[in-house]
């Protein structure tokens, strides 16, 4: 079908401020007109009443595994697990086997990603050779082979000297260096957030300094070198106040936070479950509060899942021999949906633009994050009122760990565009009776 | 999930009172001419000991056939482990022989909570990492009562590595349920903050002669180097500081008991002299091993 009519749609697009019901047009994959009644005799339509339609959603953090680990996701499930979850680009980040610290491998990726991959992927490249923190990675190479940032997502860079270089260069190349700030020698053998959980359980810690430090260290470099930091998956007080910081005096810095810290504490974790282990550890309320505020107030850029599979037998073990990581491509826009839009935190309009403008902005995408004539017709479509309980047993993804299954949300994503196509819609279910725990309800429990 | 004893911090007064209690019977059994029970006639308990372990074994074991029930003791060392089996097929393949309860040892922390959660076999924790280690704080409630009567109202100060020691946390997790001012005293990186707020009634106090002032109770622990994976204190002041010696004693009250779980350093955390002076209880401890094991396994698998 090369023509689609959307019609009757909430249109909300954070770019300009649009925030009106109306029609969106599309022909041969790309937007040809959007807002008021448009008409288009022989056109497809989609009946949007009721629903919003947003610019395709963006993932600016992911691990698709593949090449190296398609025991635990490939390129085809992960993005089949993207489109499910709303996402119209995921970008994936380079700790694969071999490592992304090529244009071979920035190369087989989007190869891939062309042949399988039911959404946009966008490889992020690493900063060193092996993300092994020592020797740089051909970054401008990587940039002309088609990745849109770099970072030894984590492996973080330890050695502040090679972070200085990779600054240098990524400015020189225009690419944005996004960092897992962990210093390894303060979380050296954590496994939960080093607070009173972890004490009772006899688990070591890994404490919020641990964060802060590098968080730190990397807007001192920022500001030194004058390169765009982002910094991935923050989850401390201190390090999102840092941020504000920064950004009042003007460094080049972005920052994501994933939904997991935004929704759940180091108390919500079932004790020795490896589904709610992961870095960085969920932390307690009071970051998660300074989380949700600094969203509200606009200090966050963008919501990434931080999507890390890992299949059964890995997580079936003794909690301290577990990896650590979560899936979440279909669950985040539902979590923010829930915590944060009907928590009250952020308004419509703001609540999209953590999903599409902020990221296009962090990584400079010019054809993404937007509702324009032109662009391609990529588009998410939401559904502010649907209940639902996650199930993981029916994610698309290959793994299945979660902290959120039998979760009960509100709000979730119906429908994915990717250039015009689309490649996944809600199936009509019955409305859900179930007794799945409510996020936006007080204290999240285990279901 | 199956009834098994995985720690103290879920117990409820009554059940920690009823174990206390029947293990009080059992040591009149322990002291007279050796008699063997049949409660548990046609029971088969699986020791498993993926760590180092003389007393707690071996209590185990003679308990077991005190109550009359068959046992097996296996230890990683001997065992599929180190042929990389994982620790879930291990427990499967236990499983699939239908024994009546599991004990283990394990040096992960959860480690009987993450197999209880797969398993249908009680699972008996005998001590999981720097977690709980139960049946020590039973059989150390069992030892102050013989000697002080009564639990409520007493001071007990515990000194050494606590961040790292399951007999610590245990511990706090049971006096604190009866009502004990708990003081904990070591070294500052061993002895984090947090732990005062693992259970109402404990304090921390990092200089040793104020920890033990008035006390009832000093549980001193073993400075447990195996679990230590970074320099957190400098090893040579370290009895200097937190290691007990005679001085000390008359800062306690009168009557004050010293205990430690085992094995002792003697010359790192105690002197000779206080490990072999009247005020050692160290081995009714381990006598009571036995007993308190007794009334845990007829709990468990009594009934049945």
């Amino acid at each position: 079908m090369s023509t689609l009519l959307i019609r009757g749609g909430r249109i909300i697009d954070p770019w300009t401020r649009r925030d009106e019901i109306g029609d969106v047009l599309i022909e041969h994959g790309k937007i040809i007109a959007v807002g008021g009644q448009l008409s288009a005799p022989g056109a497809e339509v989609i009946d949007a009443s009721g629903l919003v339609v947003a610019p395709g959603f963006i993932d600016l953090h992911v691990h698709l595994r593949e090449p190296g680990m398609e025991h635990a996701e490939t390129i085809e499930t992960g993005t089949r697990a993207a489109a499910a979850g709303g996402f119209t680009r995921v970008c994936c980040m380079p700790n694969t086997c071999p490592v992304n610290d090529s244009a071979t491998v920035t190369g087989y990726i989007l190869e891939r990603a062309e042949r399988f991959g039911l959404v946009k992927v966008h490889p992020i490249g690493a900063i060193t050779i092996g993300t092994q923190g020592e020797d740089l990675a051909p970054i401008g190479t990587l940039k002309h082979a088609g990745v849109v940032a770099i970072s030894d997502d984590g492996h973080p860079v330890m050695n502040a000297r090679v972070m200085r270089r990779a600054m240098e260069l990524a400015r020189s190349y225009d690419l944005p260096v996004i960092d897992h700030c962990e210093d390894l020698t303060l979380s050296a053998g954590g496994d939960m957030h080093e607070g009173v959980f972890a004490c009772r359980l006899g688990l070591r810690g890994i404490p919020d300094v641990a964060e802060d430090v590098m968080v730190a260290r990397d807007l001192l470099l920022a500001s030194f070198t004058g390169a765009r930091l982002h910094v991935a998956h923050v989850s401390t007080r201190s390090s999102i106040a840092m941020i504000a910081e920064a950004k009042r005096r003007g460094v080049s810095v972005t920052c994501e936070v994933t939904p997991h810290h935004l929704a759940l504490t180091d108390e919500d974790a079932v004790p020795y479950d490896s589904n709610f282990k992961m870095k960085p550890p969920l932390r307690p309320r009071e970051h998660v509060e300074a989380l949700r505020q600094a969203v509200a107030e606009g200090v966050v850029d963008a919501i990434a899942s931080d999507h890390a599979p890992h299949t059964g037998y890995q997580k079936m073990q003794e909690f301290e021999s577990c990896p650590f990581g979560v899936i979440g491509l279909e669950t985040s826009v539902s979590v923010a949906l829930d915590v944060l839009y009907h928590g009250g935190y952020v308004d419509l309009i703001r609540l999209v633009e953590l999903f599409t403008a902020g990221p296009a902005r962090v990584l400079n995408l010019q054809d993404a994050g937007r509702l324009a004539p032109g662009l391609p017709a990529d588009i998410t479509i939401l559904d502010l009122e649907r209940e639902w309980i996650y199930d993981v047993n029916r994610s698309y993804s290959k793994s299945k760990n979660s902290p959120f299954h039998g979760r009960r949300f509100r709000g979730a994503p119906v429908m994915t565009i990717v250039d015009g196509r689309v490649v996944w819609q809600q199936v009509q279910q019955p409305a859900v009776h179930g007794t799945g725990a409510s996020l936006s309800q007080g204290r999240t429990t285990a279901a | 999930m199956p009834k098994g004893l995985l720690g103290i911090e879920d117990l409820d007064r009554t059940e920690i009172e009823a174990i206390l209690q029947r293990a009080g019977e059992f040591q009149a059994l322990q002291r007279g001419e050796f008699r063997r029970l049949d409660t548990l006639k046609g029971k088969l308990i699986v020791n498993l000991f993926f760590e180092p372990s003389t007393r707690t074994r071996t209590s185990f074991e003679i308990a077991a056939k005190r109550l009359g029930a068959d046992t097996i003791t296996l230890t990683a060392a001997g065992s599929s482990v180190v042929k990389g089996e994982s620790l879930v097929d291990t427990l499967n393949t236990l499983g699939a022989m239908h024994p009546s309860a599991i004990v283990m040892r394990h040096k992960a922390s959860g480690a009987p909570h993450f197999l209880a959660r797969h398993l249908n076999i009680p699972i008996i924790n005998a001590g999981d990492g720097t977690h709980e280690h139960p049946t020590q704080a039973l059989l150390d409630a069992r030892t102050i009562l013989d000697h002080k009567g009564r639990l409520e109202g007493l001071r007990v100060a515990i000194i050494g590595d606590i961040a790292h020691s399951r007999v610590a946390r245990s511990n706090i997790y049971l006096l604190s349920k009866f009502g004990v001012e708990i003081i904990l005293c070591g070294p500052a990186p061993l002895v984090p903050p947090e732990l005062a707020r693992i259970a109402p009634g404990v304090r921390i106090e990092y200089d040793m002669r104020e920890a033990i002032r008035d006390v009832d109770v000093i549980m001193m622990l073993r400075v447990q180097l195996e679990r230590q994976h970074e320099t957190s204190f400098p090893r040579d002041e370290y009895f200097q500081f937190y290691g007990l010696r005679l001085e000390h004693m008359e800062l306690a009250k009168p009557d004050v008991i010293v205990m430690h779980p085992g094995p002792i350093n003697r010359g790192r955390e105690i002197s000779s002299e206080v490990a072999d002076s009247q005020r050692s209880v160290i081995l009714n401890q381990v006598e009571n091993g036995v007993a308190v094991r007794m009334a845990v396994l007829e709990r468990i698998l009594g009934e049945a």
